[in-house]
């Protein structure tokens, strides 16, 4: 018998922080300006600067720690992380190494298969390095405006077992940080990154593979992509008798396939120690308290406000409380419908099957949304008139209520009426009907669909279901 | 008139410009005049800016003419050691590695003094980087001792203690990591003092071992040392391991005496390894001031002995990641031809810095190397804190420590500098004070062997300079 393997993935993500300035200097972190404009001598690392650290850095960090429930340390310090590349002026990045500023936290996720509890091992602030541009003409050349951007560190704990969950997890920490505003959490303008550490066991067994570490994958999608990658590699590989080997792989959009790029940057050592220019970080049990009246209403307690009042399942809150302005707007919604627990789900599943974007969008004003979802939980029209209807407002936000009127779309509940057209299909179709009472399940939807066509799509499906089975027996 | 205006101290110059005995420019063409007859043979300048000096020199003599309040060190030329950046003006840190860097901004040290309105004629020699303790490290040229020109001058503020005794500037402005300031003071006769950690901000100095490095004065007299203090030592939000504490004027309690202070003499400065000449003066020293009203009291630090080691490990470990961004990448040497990135480093790194750099560089990168850092660098860390205790269980029974600053007094040039080891041990009384971060001033105590200068050290506890110079100054007063 072929053994069963699973997965174990760690992941660490980085965030920059939307501080205005940088973490050691005074210069702006505004992305996208012309190259080496927010730089100085001090996040350039010229002779004889100097750090000095950014208090709004510690606070964010010090939310994203609370937001995650983890223990802000009253006594944490900053090290030295020395190698060589040529976006880093110092060529040590200042991080933290053994005593970072939060530590021992965790998420809840849901996924299909239910919810479960992500631990979250550290975060940590530190500085963000430059950014190396290749052109053909000048060679490599050396954009510092990144260079001292605070980034946060967050290190999850082993205990990811599937890409969705990787995914659920991802989704789940950016909507936090999001919630909390200390990041715009952009993937494409790396300011939330993703590195995936992921090994394989047989399931069942206590011990950690060998993990390969995927690093900067900037986007969910290519995450899952990854992962999914590197699991059968590593499974084929161990089945074939090949010995993983831990490295740092590149994922491959392209391909959709992760390379090794072993190297001499794997054999680095990076020498850590504490940063002889910056004091110990101290804070007090009654700062951070400060700090923690600042942090918004979180995910979380939307997600339980979601399922106690409205008795919407934690799937569906999770995917809403997933991203804040499809939060913001379903509450706005929420207010104006008879029923949220029905825009909740239009909201989920059309609105975001008619969104391409990444993040949350909708052209329709939530009246009207709420006047559909209102459509729906009165029984005045049925789920497939309700997704023709939304494509059409998706264009022009038009009122649901006067479309439905000048266009008759109302959801024939009629019994006589139905039964006669489920007669007429009924009589039509013997072999679909012979199939049912042989037990072919599927027969049923081929008779609906007949039925339904027969009311231009306006049919009760509930009542019309139920005649037709009726009928036949 | 020339040679006898360069022979005063900043504190008389301070005066006769008040009065209009001679003007600002004028004391600055003495000074350019004194350098250009013997600086050829001193060797204290890498640079010189005689042109900026000389118009500083004449707006301030504007700004008297015109009654314009001005700072007391307004017009009164120094120059400065070539490891504080001073923008517009090269600082190389004597390496060919800086060469030709040309800094953007002033240190806050520069700030400060050009705030005062203080000429700067130029940038002293030193060792490169400020690893060493003769000088003989600089890239560029090798600093004689003014007392005796085929002796070293200590480094490796050695351009800077040169400077001050061959009278070419008024004063100068030196750093001190091991005993850069003192050493090089006791050496050539003048006077270094090294300030509490945190007191002079290291904004703008060039790195070496940033836990110890402190920026301080060299001076003619400890009068002086103490004037200049005033105007470098400040609040700077730049650097954040400054923790300026304000004792208000440090000339202030000079000429009160020390009558009733405790003076402890530590029998591990005193022991093996010290020369005859040296020792001889230092007590002979502390018997005038025990003349003068001080009690001598017998200590002892028996973490003195492991200073040392602490120290080489710690500085270099610092150094070996301060000097990483020397990588020929952005600015600075960089090599001819290479192949790759990696080669850039190795050959732009391997060419621009000399030997000494190199060899703390390893040490350094060896001692915070996996496998090695709780040995060496973590281990030396705890001796760092056993070396604060023992200070400050001394400073429970006296007022200062007396000691010498250097085993011998100036060697002989090429002397020792095949020898690194035996070299490093000439530091063995210095290295304690910067790895307790406390002060200490080096004072001219008499003469030794060849008639060379010996320096006395004082010692006292965090923040206690105001105190140091009013002992310092007695000291100064009974060795004449």
């Amino acid at each position: 018998m072929a053994k069963e393997y699973e997965m174990v993935i760690g992941l660490e993500v980085h965030v920059e922080l939307k501080t205005k300035t940088k973490i050691f200097c005074n210069c702006e972190t505004s992305f996208g300006a012309e190259p080496n404009i927010h730089t100085c001598p001090v996040c350039m690392g010229l002779p004889g600067t100097l750090p000095v650290l950014n208090d709004k850095v510690v606070e964010y960090a010090v939310k994203a720690g609370l937001a995650t429930n983890c223990k802000i340390a009253n006594f944490s310090k900053q090290d030295r992380k020395n190698y060589f590349y040529p976006d880093l002026p110092k060529a040590y990045q200042i991080s933290q190494f053994d005593l970072p500023l939060c530590e021992r936290g965790y998420l809840d996720i849901e996924t299909e298969s239910g919810s479960k509890r992500i631990g979250i091992t550290r975060i940590h602030i530190e500085e963000d390095a430059g950014k190396l541009v290749h052109d053909d003409i000048h060679g490599t050349m050396i954009d510092c405006n990144r260079c001292g951007v605070p980034l946060i560190e967050i290190v999850s704990e082993p205990d990811i077992r599937s890409a969705e969950e990787a995914k659920a997890y991802l989704q789940k920490l950016r909507a936090i940080i999001l919630y909390t505003g200390i990041s715009d959490c952009k993937m494409n303008e790396g300011s939330f990154r993703c590195d995936v550490n992921l090994s394989v066991r047989e399931k069942g067994t206590e011990k950690f593979g060998t993990r390969t570490e995927m690093k900067n994958i900037n986007s969910f999608q290519y995450v899952v992509k990854a992962i999914e990658y590197e699991y059968k590699r590593q499974i084929e590989a161990i089945e074939d008798g090949e010995e993983i080997v831990q490295e740092t792989r590149k994922f491959d959009a392209d391909t959709g396939k992760t390379y090794s790029m072993r190297g001499k940057e794997n054999a680095n050592d990076y020498r850590y120690f504490p940063d002889p220019d910056l004091p110990p970080i101290e804070l007090s049990d009654e700062k951070i308290e400060k700090i923690k009246t600042t942090i918004p209403e979180l995910p979380d307690a939307r997600k339980k406000k979601y399922m106690e009042k409205y008795g919407i399942s934690a799937y569906i809150s999770e995917k809403i409380i997933s991203d804040i302005d499809m939060a913001d707007y379903f509450e706005k919604v929420a207010t104006l419908a008879k029923t949220p627990k029905v825009a909740a789900n239009i909201l989920v599943g059309e609105v975001a099957r008619l969104n391409t974007a990444e993040m949350f969008y909708c052209p329709i004003s939530a009246v009207n949304i709420a006047k559909l979802s209102d459509l729906i939980s009165d029984e005045v029209i049925n789920t497939s008139t309700a997704k023709k209807l939304i494509a059409r407002m998706w264009e022009d936000d038009s009122d649901p209520v006067l479309i439905v009127e000048k266009e008759n779309l109302k959801q024939i509940n009629d019994r006589d009426f139905l039964a006669k057209i489920a007669t007429e299909v009924i009589e039509n179709s013997p072999k679909l009907v012979s199939d049912y009472k042989n037990g072919k399940q599927q027969a049923i939807k081929a008779l609906m669909g007949q039925a339904m066509g027969k009311t231009a799509g306006k049919a009760n499906p509930v009542i019309l279901e139920e005649i037709i089975k009726k009928l036949i027996i | 008139m020339s040679l006898d205006l360069i022979k005063r101290s900043v504190s008389e110059h301070i005066e006769s410009l008040k009065k209009g005995e001679y003007s600002s420019r004028e004391l600055t063409d003495a000074y350019i005049a004194q350098i250009k007859n013997t600086d050829s043979e001193i060797g204290a300048y890498i640079t010189t800016d005689f042109e900026t000096a000389l118009k500083k020199a004449e707006e301030v003599d504007r700004k008297r003419q015109r009654g314009e309040r001005i700072e007391p060190l307004a017009g009164i030329p120094c120059a400065i050691k070539d490891n504080i950046c001073t923008k517009g003006v090269k600082t190389t840190c004597a390496s060919k590695m800086l060469e030709n860097y040309i800094p953007p901004y002033d240190a806050c040290v520069i700030e400060e003094l050009k705030k005062a309105d203080v000429v700067i004629l130029g940038k002293l020699n030193m060792d490169e980087f400020a690893m060493g303790s003769t000088t003989e490290n600089s890239a560029f040229k090798t600093t004689k001792n003014p007392a005796d020109i085929t002796r070293v001058p200590g480094g490796s503020s050695g351009g800077s203690a040169a400077c001050v005794a061959a009278r070419e500037a008024a004063f100068t402005l030196g750093s001190d990591t091991g005993g850069s300031i003192r050493q090089p003071a006791s050496f050539c006769g003048v006077v270094g003092m090294k300030p509490t950690y945190g007191t002079v901000s290291r904004y703008g100095l060039v790195a070496f071992a940033s836990s110890l490095d402190q920026v301080g004065p060299l001076t003619s007299t400890v009068k002086d040392n103490a004037i200049i203090l005033n105007t470098i030592a400040c609040a700077d939000k730049r650097d954040a391991t400054n923790i300026y504490k304000s004792q208000g004027d440090y000339t202030e309690d000079i000429g009160k005496g020390i009558k009733g202070m405790k003076i402890g003499l530590p029998k591990e400065f005193f022991g093996e390894g010290i020369s005859d000449d040296v020792k001889t003066a230092v007590f002979e020293v502390a018997e005038r001031m025990k003349n003068e009203g001080a009690e001598i009291v017998d200590i002892s630090m028996p973490s003195i002995d492991n200073a040392l080691a602490a120290y080489y490990i710690i500085s270099s470990a610092e150094a070996s990641s301060n000097l990483s961004r020397f990588d020929g990448v952005r600015y600075g040497y960089r090599t001819d031809c290479f192949e790759n990135i990696h080669d850039l480093y190795r050959k732009s790194r391997s060419e621009g810095f000399g030997k000494e750099v190199k060899r703390r560089i390893m040490l350094g990168t060896f001692a915070l190397s996996s496998g090695y850092y709780d040995a060496y660098y973590k281990k030396a860390l705890q001796i760092r804190s056993i070396v604060m205790n023992d200070f400050e269980n001394s400073f429970k029974k006296c007022d200062f420590i007396l000691s010498p600053v250097a085993p011998t007094v100036a060697y002989k040039l090429g002397e020792k500098s095949k020898n690194p080891l035996e070299m490093y041990m000439g530091d063995a009384y210095s290295v304690p004070v910067n790895i307790a971060g406390v002060p200490a001033i080096s004072v001219p105590c008499g003469r030794g062997e060849g008639n060379m200068p010996v320096g006395a050290q004082l010692i006292g506890p965090a923040f206690s300079e105001k105190m140091l110079y009013r002992a310092a100054a007695v000291l100064e007063e009974v060795s004449k």
